[in-house]
């Protein structure tokens, strides 16, 4: 079984850090169904945290388990990023695409966020 | 009203540019092309805080790992790792993780950044704080509008911590925009911009100062050189002011007849230039000049550049001056080097180190036109301006040797722009005389003093410099084209003139 482990930094209950933390619960609650950790961290009462991991911006989502690590940044709007982004694979999802475009896009949007993730993808 | 208070950056030379340092609590943008040393002097400007007041500094770092940094400035005389030990400096790393791929999902800030930076000037109790360099950042996040408005907050941010700090950025062309992405616009009000021109086959460094808002600086280009061990030295020439004090005081040139044909001897702290043609007796002159300071127990400092301390030596006892008891005395100090060893401006750096050093009461350049061969003519007037000014600060005389081109004659004192700056200027040339080559010698100016204007001949033995009497029935050497003029037309000429002859 696969556990996604989910950190999300912000920096002060902002608008936008509510809209990221509003959007990642929809989608883990979509796709995720029980099978994820999930963690607020708000780096202007921790800023050591913010030190040693590296985030230089905010909100940044950081997907700890399963690896690879990854980072994801902004306010989580763009859905399908962000679940290609986590990889989550379609065979892990309940709903299984007939279509099969969806599973195309997504997979080029991984692509284009990183060109190092395309052999993963394959 | 607030004025804007300056903070001496420390780094030398800057200082006198930018009319004390930089705008105290504020942001200065420093604008350059690639290897132009945007990094070097944001890390430099940590550096002199941390070691010359005492003050502590923020690296903030969006291109190379902290580790690269400590490694690269190392070679500068920097131990970044002990300052770091000691809380006086902290990084804030902030560039790209490797092999980790970032994807953007909608909207974001720099929220955190800036309260990492927060907590570092927090931390060190830092003063300064240096962000290399915005380029990098825009090409680490996509959305370039929104890291625009989000370096202006943490502008607005540095402000309100109290710092001052410098940014970097790159620009495409020496004279073109002043930075990419048009990041000057809503980071700073206050631009540097550093150069790294190719003149005439060499790199030339410049810092200018674009802009202070609110508060004045020196205008206009002002070279630069990146020492081993010390980092960015700036020459702010033509901010150097005409300040020097003259003295009446009078030195030997270390030739009697030539003291007195100047009137008495040289000034101490007055610059002489000695124009001959190859192999005419330049390097003797320099050497009886030497001999004339060792004997009166003065220091003095020989830079040669075109013969190796061994060959010096081996002509100076050709003409009975044994430069290697002088050394010995403490006295004497010779440095040779080839010109081509380093830049116009890393010479005059190590000329000053040198004189510093050595404290010297006269000083021999032996010559100047190999170094003139080394830069452009800009440049070279640069280096003379430069390094007249510092001996004549230091109340000391200086002996700059020049070649003419031309065997006889001599068109070029004029050359290099230096014979302005110099106070004295004594010409040898030879003289064709009935099929004889003779040498001839005249003092052409001499600032403050009266002198003889004759041309007069000398000549040289195992003992050295021997002037004769003037050549009085020949005109035109000077021009390079000497004629005999008969005995009785002398004479009118004198007549018509009056004019006393040794005045």
């Amino acid at each position: 079984m696969s556990n996604y482990k989910l950190r999300l930094y912000i920096t002060g209950h902002t608008a936008q850090a509510e809209r990221a933390v509003a959007n990642l619960k929809r989608i883990c609650a979509e796709e995720l169904q029980g099978r994820y950790e999930m963690e607020v961290i708000d780096l202007v009462e921790d800023p050591e945290e913010g030190e040693r991991q590296r985030i230089v911006v905010t909100p940044t989502l950081i997907k700890q388990l399963p690896p690879p690590l990854r980072r994801i940044i902004g306010d989580l709007s763009d859905k399908q990023r962000v679940v290609s982004g986590l990889d989550v694979f379609p065979a892990f999802r309940d709903e299984v695409d007939t279509s099969g475009d969806e599973i195309d896009a997504s997979g080029e949007a991984a692509k284009k966020a990183s060109g190092k993730a395309s052999e993963d993808d394959s | 009203m607030l004025t804007i208070e300056k903070l001496p950056s420390g780094v030398p030379g800057l200082d006198i540019v930018t009319d004390g340092g930089l705008p105290q609590g504020r942001t200065t943008l420093i604008s350059g092309t690639a290897g132009s040393g945007k990094t070097i002097l944001a890390a430099q400007f940590l550096v002199e805080g941390v070691q010359k007041f005492g003050e502590s500094g923020v690296f903030i770092t969006f291109e190379e790992s902290a580790a690269d940094i400590r490694h690269n400035v190392a070679s500068l005389g920097w131990d970044i790792e002990a300052f770091e030990a000691a809380g006086k400096w902290t990084f804030v790393d902030a560039a790209p993780q490797p092999g980790e791929p970032v994807v953007e999902t909608g909207d974001y800030d720099l929220g955190a950044l800036i309260v990492r930076i927060e907590l570092a000037v927090q931390r060190v109790g830092a003063t300064r704080v240096a962000l290399d360099s915005l380029g990098a950042i825009f090409n680490q996040f996509q959305n370039a509008s929104i890291i625009r408005n989000e370096l202006f907050r943490l502008a607005v941010a540095l402000k309100q911590m109290g710092v001052t700090a410098i940014m970097t950025a790159e620009r495409d062309d020496e004279y073109g925009r002043i930075a990419r992405h048009g990041v000057e616009e809503f980071v700073a009000d206050n631009v540097i911009v550093l150069r790294n021109v190719l003149e005439t086959e060499k790199r030339r460094r410049t810092v200018e100062v674009l802009k202070f808002r609110g508060t004045t600086h020196q205008k206009g280009e002002y070279p630069f050189t990146v020492m081993p061990d010390e980092g960015i030295v700036v020459i702010p020439l033509s901010a150097i002011k005409l300040k020097q004090r003259s003295s009446n005081v009078r030195i030997s040139s270390g030739n009697t007849e030539l003291d007195a044909m100047c009137g008495g001897g040289f000034f101490r702290d007055s610059i002489i230039l000695l124009s001959g043609a190859t192999g005419c007796g330049k390097t003797l002159m320099t050497t009886e000049f030497i001999a004339g300071g060792v004997s009166r127990g003065e220091r003095c400092l020989l830079l040669a550049f075109e013969e190796s301390r061994h060959q010096l030596m081996r002509n100076a006892s050709g003409w009975g001056r044994d430069f290697e008891a002088y050394e010995q005395a403490g006295l004497l100090e010779i440095i040779a080097t080839y010109p081509e060893t380093c830049g116009l401006e890393d010479h005059l750096i190590a000329i000053k180190h040198a004189i510093e050093r050595f404290d010297p009461n006269r000083v021999a350049v032996d010559s100047l036109s190999a170094l003139e061969r080394m830069a452009s003519v800009k440049g070279f007037r640069e280096f003379v301006i430069g390094l007249t000014s510092f001996i004549k600060d230091r109340e000391i005389a200086g002996l700059f040797t020049v070649t003419t081109d031309t065997l006889l004659g001599g068109e070029s004192v004029t050359d290099g722009h230096i014979s302005t700056i110099t106070d004295s200027i004594i010409l040898l040339r030879y003289v064709e005389m009935l099929g004889e080559m003779k040498r001839g010698l005249t003092v052409l100016k001499m600032r403050g003093s009266p002198h003889n204007k004759d041309i007069r001949e000398f000549s040289i033995d195992g003992t050295g410099m021997h002037i004769g009497r003037a050549f009085r029935s020949i005109s035109g050497i000077l021009a390079g084209h000497p004629q005999h003029v008969p005995p009785r037309e002398l004479e009118r000429m004198e007549a018509l003139f009056q004019d006393t002859p040794g005045t």
